[in-house]
């Protein structure tokens, strides 16, 4: 091939239009999800030790999980709440929802209505959902003063009185284990620093995956488990059994991460030829 | 037409016409930005008021919770801004809020991310009795750590021995760039993915 077409192609490629690699990422999503390939998924060990923590309570353990994100999250954070919450459903635990994002109390709401609907669970016995309320921080350390005070009614305005599972519940010493699902602040590092740091509670929960580099220096010592995106969510329906909405997006996922690194790897190529070209004077970078 | 079909109709109309940005700027995109901007300007202003004024303040107000004027004197404060003239009252709203907030902050913060993280990074070398890859990920994490503090030790030359050991230091900032910007390459597959779902299952029905 004559050098000139050979400097035609690196060129054309070096500015391609990114509408085409566009294209190319979402048939990479697209098509998986239509025809899925079942590629192998595997634990990881901080996923495995969330499974473990929620295992090892004993049945009637009382659990508190915070909703802390919103619909923008909620296709990484809604699946792995509902594995965690089926899971809890079938240990016989009993969760406390709440939510320190304002939208998070109408997610949790349809997460326990979907998880309940396959155990036989109670409002109000087997789980309550307080709401949501505002103040973050100030919020996570008034739950170790009282419950009560800091939510006086449920998500519904039911007196909490009125809850059978709440009248026995009043600070983090009548709870066996904390979690969050959190989109980022107020969320998982503010459960860390108060419910951890100062009251001694186990935490552990989920993040979206933008968080997760932030949130695994927590991990083993201050965080008990932490599933991180999407696939910590595949991973956690792995270990539970129930395949969902994450498992079904593993698939796309792993084939678009091949393709981005594949991008990555041509890209580079074309760049050293091209810096290459460029020094011997043949071109510009 | 039941309104949830409706509103699965509209959910994939607007997103399709979000995504048809990824072609060139349109008066479709245009026009879902715009109206993505006015519902939700529209909505937190009432969750606002609903959640947070309302139970917060409005409601011990009601209550004879005289203490509560306090708060309501400082939102007023905020206000302030508006108006040049008295705009330096703002600033006692401000003060408040730097305040309370570094107090309640301070210790817990230094406790949960600076000690308990030095804690965490001060793992045994001694290999006796265990496993070979838990003898190397302690090594690493010492390695780690130690040349990305001296990476940012300013008050020495990066020069001999101290530069070797930032240029490792480097590499290890550079790992850890990359796995976050891995992470967030992740987070937006996933949520592409979340949209494309949506799209095949709940309005084509294709899965």
């Amino acid at each position: 091939m004559a050098p000139e077409a050979k400097s035609g192609i690196v060129d054309r490629l070096r500015n391609i239009d990114r509408r085409i690699i566009f294209i190319f990422v979402a048939a990479s999503v697209v098509i998986p999800l239509m025809f899925p390939l079942g590629l192998p998924l595997k634990s990881s060990p901080p996923s495995r030790a969330l499974f473990q923590e929620i295992e090892s309570l004993q049945r009637g353990s009382v659990v508190l999980m915070a909703f802390d994100y919103d619909p923008a999250t909620e296709v990484e954070l809604g699946p792995m709440s509902l594995a965690i919450l089926k899971h809890c459903f079938r240990k016989g635990h009993k969760v406390v929802g709440l939510a320190l994002w304002p939208q998070g109390a109408g997610l949790a709401r349809a997460t326990f209505s979907e998880a309940g609907s396959d155990y036989n669970v109670k409002y109000g016995v087997d789980y309550v959902n307080l709401g949501f309320k505002a103040g973050g921080l100030v919020v996570i350390d008034s739950l170790g003063k009282s419950f009560h005070e800091s939510f006086p009614k449920d998500v519904d305005g039911t007196p909490l009185e009125d809850l059978p599972l709440m009248k026995n519940i009043n600070t983090y010493a009548d709870i066996d284990f904390v979690m969050s699902m959190s989109a980022g602040d107020p969320g998982l590092p503010f459960w860390i620093m108060m419910a951890q740091g100062r009251y001694g509670k186990k935490v552990g929960g989920g993040c979206t995956a933008v968080s997760a580099p932030m949130l695994y220096p927590y991990y083993p010592n201050q965080l008990v488990g932490l599933l991180g995106g999407m696939k910590g969510a595949a991973e956690y329906e792995l270990l539970v059994g129930e395949k969902g909405a994450a498992t079904k997006g593993m698939d796309a996922q792993s084939i678009a991460h091949a393709l981005i690194v594949l991008f990555v790897i041509i890209g580079n190529i074309f760049y050293f030829v091209g810096k290459r070209r460029a020094k011997r004077g043949g071109g510009v970078i | 037409m039941s309104l949830e079909l409706f509103g699965t109709w509209l959910a994939a109309l607007l997103t399709l016409c979000i995504f048809s940005f990824l072609y060139k700027d349109n008066p479709f995109y245009k026009f879902a930005e715009h109206l993505f901007v006015g519902v939700s300007a529209g909505y937190w202003l009432c969750y606002n008021y609903w959640n947070m004024v309302k139970p917060n303040l409005i409601d011990n107000l009601e209550a004879h919770n005289w203490e509560y004027l306090l708060p309501l004197i400082l939102s007023a404060f905020m206000l302030m801004r508006l108006i040049p003239k008295v705009g330096w009252l703002s600033r006692w709203a401000i003060a408040f809020m730097i305040g309370s907030g570094a107090g309640l902050m301070i210790i817990t913060y230094l406790q949960s991310n600076f000690l308990e993280q030095i804690k965490s990074t001060l793992v045994s070398l001694d290999p006796t009795g265990l496993p070979w890859y838990v003898v190397l990920n302690s090594f690493l994490i010492f390695v780690g750590v130690v040349s990305g503090l001296v990476y940012f030790f300013f008050s020495k030359a990066h020069t001999g021995v101290t530069g070797g050991v930032a240029r490792v230091g480097v590499v290890f900032l550079m790992v850890c760039f990359g796995a976050s910007f891995g992470y967030t390459v992740m987070a937006r597959i996933s949520l592409l993915i979340g949209r494309m779902y949506f799209l095949l299952h709940d309005w084509l029905g294709l899965v």
